[in-house]
């Protein structure tokens, strides 16, 4: 393979998401695995942009760095034991399993090998011999996607109302009970 | 730039690599040089709000002060005490500079100056922006110390709160300019956005406030209660990036409300010279600059409930409301799919105008019943325990608790 730039830049992300996620999974420091896990997501993001998908790139930085890894590190500063964490519990067997299944799909699908072996439709288009260009619009065409009804409107929906089920859950974990409204003057600074 | 290096012999992919890297360090330098001045002009307004001079010694005016506490601070001794996290403690302060530096990248300075036009201009802005929380939060654990880690709680809570209204401010000139490119939103505001939505402005000069944890949203750095919160550990140079990162998010708030909503570079004859558009932008920029210093230099700090209450229950529905107002007018207005020039904003705008003056008085009356309310309910309290003594009543009403 040449050596562009490109390709100079897409190892250089492969290897901060590679190796960012394997610091998350072996260090004993809860505090750091989650840093690594920013790490390693900012790599996707990078791959991301590399792969001319920027809105994609940017919500990953959004969703996945700014808010989901930050709630994880709120959570771990509440916790009492952060250092000196053993990372395998009794269920590693079961883990190290489904993360090898999951690898062999994700590998029979981004590689010709299953339409080689005479599997049809299985791999991704873009595997193909002549793949179909990607458009270039495709930040609006997503947009619209989601919007449309021939599209992604219904998935889109469930979604948004799942999340707002989950919000209004939160809220009601966290409601102090009827009557002890006095004794929880900060109830207001909690949400 | 690129083709003088093809011409000396390099090949296309080296030289636009070296060029672009140039271009990355010329931006940083300028950007915490400029600095500098940011601190001198904040500091002296600061002195005449106080009826103060300011610094008036070193240099001109004092010009050369800023550079003379640089030069000090650098001097100071770095002192890392014990059970610190050494590499997560050294990474915070570089991060919160470079969250900062990051957003100027997508600042169109002239017509044509610009580090990169992206796409995704404005969601990069909000993406870029989540990374200064991330800093405060490594400043405030790895610092092993109670105060540090108090403050970073507060200002995650307060930012994480506050990106919500945030974003939905910034979403308003993305729906007027049907773009999110920052160069599409300068070029399409033949009126600026500031007309055409200023509770937007209102809402984005609130959170931005609170985005930069200065005063009155300064809970995670209150000196009265947590001493200096996530800074406290630092010392020398590594707090005086955490320094100059807070002044540098100062001024670009001013460029953000300049670009978003005051038409960046625009002006007369700035498409014909573009070192106009420079001095247009700058001086848009301090318009914006001069409102947060100055509401920084006049309103008290605000308590943590509040805050949360304020974000929550107050700005976060404003902020939809006014989403939808606007999108909706301006979906449903003739003629916004193809405005070229000033005359063709001109009524779409003035009609956003009047919604946004309405929506403005229903906020306006809507809070003075709040606050009839609020005060209805201390006077009952005071009445119900006039033994205790004033003041104490009111200051541990739950507010919200109840509401």
């Amino acid at each position: 393979m040449e050596l562009t730039v490109e390709s100079l830049v897409f190892l250089l992300f492969s290897l901060i998401t590679l190796g960012g996620a394997l610091m998350v999974v072996t260090t004993r420091n809860l505090f750091h695995a989650a840093l690594f896990l920013m790490l390693s997501l900012f790599g996707v993001a990078g791959l991301f942009a590399l792969l001319t998908a920027p809105f994609l790139a940017g919500i990953q930085v959004v969703v996945y760095i700014g808010a989901i890894a930050i709630l994880i590190i709120f959570a771990i500063m509440l916790t009492p034991q952060v250092t000196a964490v053993r990372p395998t519990n009794s269920q590693w067997i079961a883990g190290v399993v489904v993360a090898v299944v999951l690898f062999a799909l994700l590998v029979s699908i981004v590689t010709p090998l299953m339409s080689e072996l005479g599997v049809e439709g299985w791999s991704a288009v873009f595997t193909e011999k002549n793949p179909p260009p990607v458009p270039a619009d495709s930040m609006a065409r997503l947009g619209e996607a989601f919007v449309d009804p021939q599209g992604y409107m219904l998935p889109f929906e469930v979604a948004s109302v799942l999340l707002m089920a989950a919000l209004v859950g939160a809220v009601m974990l966290v409601r102090p009970a009827r009557g002890a409204e006095d004794e929880a003057p900060q109830a207001g600074a909690q949400e | 730039m690129t083709d003088s290096l093809i011409d000396i012999g390099l090949s296309r992919g080296l030289a636009v690599l070296i060029a672009k890297t140039l271009g990355v360090f010329a931006l940083a330098t300028v950007g915490l040089l400029w600095t500098f001045f940011c601190i001198w002009a904040e500091r002296k307004v600061a002195a005449r709000f106080q009826d103060r001079l300011g610094p008036n010694r070193a240099g001109p005016f004092g010009l050369a002060q800023t550079v003379a506490d640089a030069i000090k601070i650098i001097l100071k001794e770095d002192i890392m005490h014990q059970g610190v996290d050494r590499w997560v403690f050294n990474l915070a302060p570089i991060l919160s500079v470079m969250s900062v530096l990051l957003i100027w990248v997508v600042i169109p300075f002239t017509p044509t100056l610009i580090g990169v036009d992206l796409s995704i201009g404005v969601l990069y802005l909000f993406a870029v922006g989540s990374l200064g929380s991330i800093a405060i939060l490594m400043a405030g654990w790895s610092s092993n110390n109670k105060f540090a880690l108090l403050g970073a709680f507060r200002a995650v809570a307060q930012l994480i709160s506050y990106e919500v209204p945030m974003a939905l401010a910034m979403l308003v000139p993305v729906v007027l300019a049907g773009s999110m490119s920052t160069q599409d939103i300068v070029r399409s505001q033949h009126v600026m956005y500031l007309i055409a939505a200023p509770l937007t402005v209102l809402i984005f000069i609130i959170a931005s406030m609170a985005e930069l944890g200065r005063a009155p949203f300064d809970i995670l750095e209150a000196e009265s209660e947590l001493v200096a919160g996530y800074q406290t550990e630092y010392s020398g140079f590594k707090f005086g990036l955490f320094y100059v990162g807070e002044f540098l998010h100062a001024f670009t708030v001013g460029l953000l409300i300049a670009v978003l909503f005051l038409g960046g570079w625009r002006g007369p004859f700035a498409e014909d010279v573009p070192a106009l558009g420079f001095v247009y932008l700058l001086l848009k920029s301090f318009v914006g600059y001069f409102a947060v210093m100055w509401i920084r230099m006049t309103l008290p700090r605000v308590r943590v409930d509040q805050i949360l209450d304020l974000g929550w229950k107050f700005l976060v529905p404003l902020s939809l409301v006014n989403l939808i107002v606007v999108a909706f007018l301006w979906k449903i207005l003739p003629g916004t799919d193809s405005i070229n020039s000033a005359g063709d904003a001109l009524v779409p705008s003035l009609v956003l105008l009047a919604a946004n003056i309405l929506m403005i008085a229903g906020v306006g009356m809507l809070l003075r019943e709040e606050g009839r309310r609020e005060r209805a309910r201390i006077a009952a309290r005071r009445a119900a325990q006039p033994v205790s003594e004033p003041g104490s009543v009111a200051d541990a009403a739950p507010a919200g608790a109840s509401d």
